[in-house]
């Protein structure tokens, strides 16, 4: 595991008029690593997650992208240092088939994205790199079905693959488990431990036995504030945390 | 198979359009050939609304700052060239949907309908109200334009036949860019941007810029066909760019069904040739004079029972596809 | 200019406004609760206006006309909901904007054939037909100011419905979440019917009510439709308070804008449209 994290967040705080959605939270990512982020619903986890993606705007803190201020940029622009984000409500491309949707964002990281008089399907390279994404993900079988036709697990599969196909260094996964049955859930928790082998990934769940089963650092978040950090283990045995979010049967 | 099916067709559409002029009447070459410049500004516009999900209703200003650059780039009593005036009118369009499309795209659904008919209506006003148009009597262009190649006249775009063939060319040649653009990266990021903008943006797509240049090649587009209608009417006035203007256009876009560009060229016939249908006494008598009845009940039938514009009528029904389409 | 040029132009521009305000109010219901496009909108002052001046003439009262008119113009609101637009709540919107182009085409087209396509003047009721001197010279008509006060008594009467009855309760929740609503049981088509006929009721009353001022004519419903639409736009859709704070702000700045620079006046209402977007792009206030 790599020493310095790629991604930390300084005194990172957002508010919706009254209410403090995210206060003064302080995290870190780090290459080789998965972090798992939980905590009742309403801690602000996605709000965390569309701060770091770029969605919403801080209200103040730094978040530092290899040491450089990222807060308050682009979704775009951080997308393209290197950050990949799926999201909590599946939002794929639902009239395009399921290469296409990787294909496209394979096509994101293109050079020659604006070559206007060129049909798409001559850049190889970019159908290469949404095959592998697929691959990754276990849908390279159903690469022509139109996303739309797909099961609510498949679907969930290819928000990832997407993301994997823009190359990403960083993974922001807000609930990929969301309403997956058994079987998918197993696959999907392989893939996000290969992931997190050579990607730094934060991970938001509600399914404790995926958390525990691949997460190396565990933060818990009430109330928009972090309770507490730290190794699995240890932040599981901690009494605050058990009085708060794990005791109470969750 | 679909592909070839409808190359085949199309084939054989240019095939009996470049055929027309041997059988038809002067009455309805000249007819033809406004249609196919109106077919040129539908499909300008089916970039944006039927691909890119952009709702203009500003069209016209392009079509008017065209046809006013012609007019006010034609010197009185010589004909202006083709080869300078014709990029001359595409760049003013250009540049006004460069500098308007910036303001406009930070806006989006109903709103940005709103704000393109505005500056329209601006440009509107800039060519009825102040000495740059000559006002609501707009001005004559006396001379055709002439295009030459060293010093020899390659058309005579005063003869109606001839005017005709490159009007057919134009269309032509604007429907393969076209197709070729929406099959091209930048398309499909364009079709990307229509079913889920914000996943674009999230992809790394600076979808601003995508817009904004969708915006301005529609434009230049646009400008073609103004363009060349002022050249086959002589005359330009302010009502060429009025909202009935940007209306009529959408109207052959969605009549035509959106999003394929066949289905303007054929909104842009659809909806000229049934005007001249219902207006014509000669079939209709007195009824006749009151075309605009029949023509709206027709587009409202459409509206309701046509989910896919007249293009729809022939295809089958659509699940989804590669391309988005 | 001096103070009682001022006040003129301040009260035309606000009576102008007031007017916008009905129309536009019709307008931003129809669209902000029900979601539809109506391009047909001005085609409905049109003929209320039409029918005012008609009826005036068969009845000899411009009052008893308009009280008939409304009725009438209630009816073929409910009638076209029923018969058309309910049709058009799951489409998209261009295919709304195609069918009412279409029923602009078929409006017009009636009109003509009904009523011809000539201009009509509309005599004020002689009640009202009396102007209050201001000073020697100028005297502002009576008529107008009655104009203005009932645009405000229609506001304030739209401000209790939408306010404080079950109507309005259900107009607001179908507003946020057509399904929810329809999920509690309440009759959502019976309020879209609603809304629409009262949206329809508006527009042909505005035109009713500005026959003796603007005249009857042709095009009358093409020119409030894009003004309006455009209010509607500046204050927000679905915002009835945004609708007569930008009817007020369009009223003045079209009126003001005449006589202070009358070349660019036609074009002001567009800048200052532009202007409000680029700031905020969705409204003054938008919900």
């Amino acid at each position: 595991m790599a020493a310095e994290p790629i991604l930390r967040t300084e005194a990172l705080t957002r508010r919706f008029g009254g209410l403090t959605a995210v206060n003064d939270v302080r995290i870190d990512l780090r290459m080789g690593e998965i972090h798992a982020v939980i905590g009742p619903n309403g801690a602000g986890k996605s709000t965390l997650t569309n701060l770091l993606s770029g969605d919403l705007p801080p209200t103040s803190g730094r978040i530092l992208f290899r040491d450089r201020d990222i807060a308050g940029r682009a979704p775009h622009r951080i997308s393209r240092l290197g950050v990949g984000r799926s999201y909590q409500k599946t939002n794929i491309f639902k009239p395009f088939t399921v290469l296409e949707n990787c294909r496209l964002a394979a096509q994101s990281r293109a050079p020659h994205a604006l070559r206007i008089l060129s049909r798409a399907e001559r850049f190889r390279d970019l159908a290469r790199n949404a095959e592998a994404a697929l691959e990754l993900a276990g849908l390279a079988q159903r690469a022509d079905e139109i996303a739309a036709n797909l099961s609510h697990g498949e679907q969930r599969q290819l928000e990832i693959a997407m993301c994997l196909a823009t190359a990403p260094t960083l993974l922001l996964l807000d609930e990929p488990l969301a309403g997956m049955g058994a079987t998918e859930s197993a696959r999907m928790v392989e893939l996000i431990r290969a992931l997190g082998r050579d990607h730094a990934v934060m991970l938001i769940e509600h399914d404790m036995d995926a958390v525990f089963a691949v997460a190396q650092r565990l933060t818990v978040m009430v109330n928009g504030e972090v309770l507490e950090s730290g190794m699995p283990e240890a932040v599981r045995a901690s009494p605050a945390v058990q009085s708060a979010y794990l005791g109470h049967g969750e | 198979m679909n592909r070839r099916r409808s190359d085949i067709a199309l084939a054989a559409a240019l095939l009996a359009l470049a055929l027309f002029p041997l059988a038809g009447s002067t009455f309805y070459l000249q007819l033809v050939t406004k249609i196919m410049a109106m077919a040129i500004f539908a499909m300008s516009l089916d970039l944006l609304v039927g691909y890119t999900g952009l709702v203009s209703l500003g069209h016209a200003a392009f079509f008017g700052i065209a046809g006013y650059t012609l007019a006010l780039l034609s010197p009185q009593y010589e004909a202006a060239n083709l080869w300078t005036t014709l990029p001359a009118a595409m760049a003013a369009c250009a540049m006004f949907a460069l500098v308007t499309g910036a303001l406009v795209l930070r806006t989006s659904g109903i709103y940005f309908i709103m704000v393109t008919l505005a500056f329209a209506q601006m440009a509107y006003f800039v060519f009825h109200d102040t000495a740059l148009g000559g006002g609501s009597d707009g001005i004559y262009i006396y001379v055709k334009p002439e295009m030459k190649l060293a010093g020899r006249t390659l058309l005579d775009l005063g003869d109606l036949g001839q005017f005709y063939d490159l009007v057919l060319i134009l269309m032509t040649a604007v429907y393969l860019f076209l197709r070729r653009l929406l099959g091209s990266p930048f398309g499909r990021a364009l079709a990307g941007i229509r079913a889920n903008e914000q996943r674009m943006r999230s992809l790394g797509f600076p979808t601003f810029r995508y817009k904004l240049a969708a915006y301005v090649i529609a434009g230049a587009l646009a400008g073609i066909s103004g363009y060349l209608a002022a050249l086959q009417f002589g005359f330009v006035n302010p009502e060429i760019l009025s909202w009935h203007n940007s209306g009529i256009v959408l109207m052959m876009v969605i009549l035509g069904g959106m999003g394929t560009l066949h289905g303007a060229i054929i909104g842009a016939f659809a909806l000229v040739l049934l005007q001249e249908v219902l207006a014509n006494q000669a079939w209709f008598g007195e009824a006749a004079k009151h075309w605009q009845l029949a023509m709206g009940v027709l587009i409202v039938l459409v509206a309701l029972f046509l989910p896919r514009g007249l293009a729809g009528l022939g295809a089958r029904p659509r699940k989804g596809s590669a391309d988005g389409r | 200019m001096d103070f009682y040029f001022f006040l003129i132009q301040v009260l035309n521009g606000v009576q102008y406004g007031l007017l916008l305000f009905l129309v536009a109010s019709g307008l931003t219901l129809i669209f902000g609760i029900m979601g539809i496009i109506n391009l047909a909108h001005g085609s409905f002052y049109m003929l209320g206006a039409y029918l005012a001046w008609s009826l005036a003439q068969y009845t000899g009262s411009l009052t008893a006309a308009i009280a008939l008119g409304v009725v009438l113009t209630i009816a073929l609101g409910i009638a076209l909901e029923q018969v058309l637009f309910r049709h058009l709540y799951a489409r998209d919107h261009l295919y709304q904007v195609l069918l009412t182009y279409g029923l602009i085409l078929v409006f017009d087209e009636l009109r003509s054939m009904i009523w011809g396509d000539d201009v009509h003047g509309v005599a004020v009721p002689a009640l009202l037909a009396f102007s209050i001197p201001l000073t020697e010279n100028l005297s502002y008509p009576f008529y107008r100011l009655a104009m203005s006060a009932v645009c405000l008594v229609i506001a304030g009467a739209l401000w209790l419905l939408i306010r404080h009855t079950r109507l309005g309760m259900m107009i607001r929740a179908g507003a946020s979440n057509r399904e929810m609503v329809q999920a509690l049981g309440i009759n959502i088509r019976l309020v879209y019917t609603v809304v629409f006929a009262l949206g329809v009721a508006l527009a042909g009353f505005a035109g009713m009510l500005a026959a003796p001022v603007s005249s009857v004519f042709p095009s009358m419903g093409g020119q409030v439709l894009i003004i309006s639409f455009v209010v509607v736009v500046i204050g927000g859709i679905g915002s009835v308070w945004g609708a007569l704070a930008a009817a007020l702000l369009i009223g003045m700045a079209d009126t003001f804008g005449k006589v202070l620079v009358p070349e660019v006046s036609a074009a002001i209402v567009y800048l200052v449209m532009a202007a409000v977007l680029l700031w905020r792009p969705e409204g003054l206030f938008k919900r």
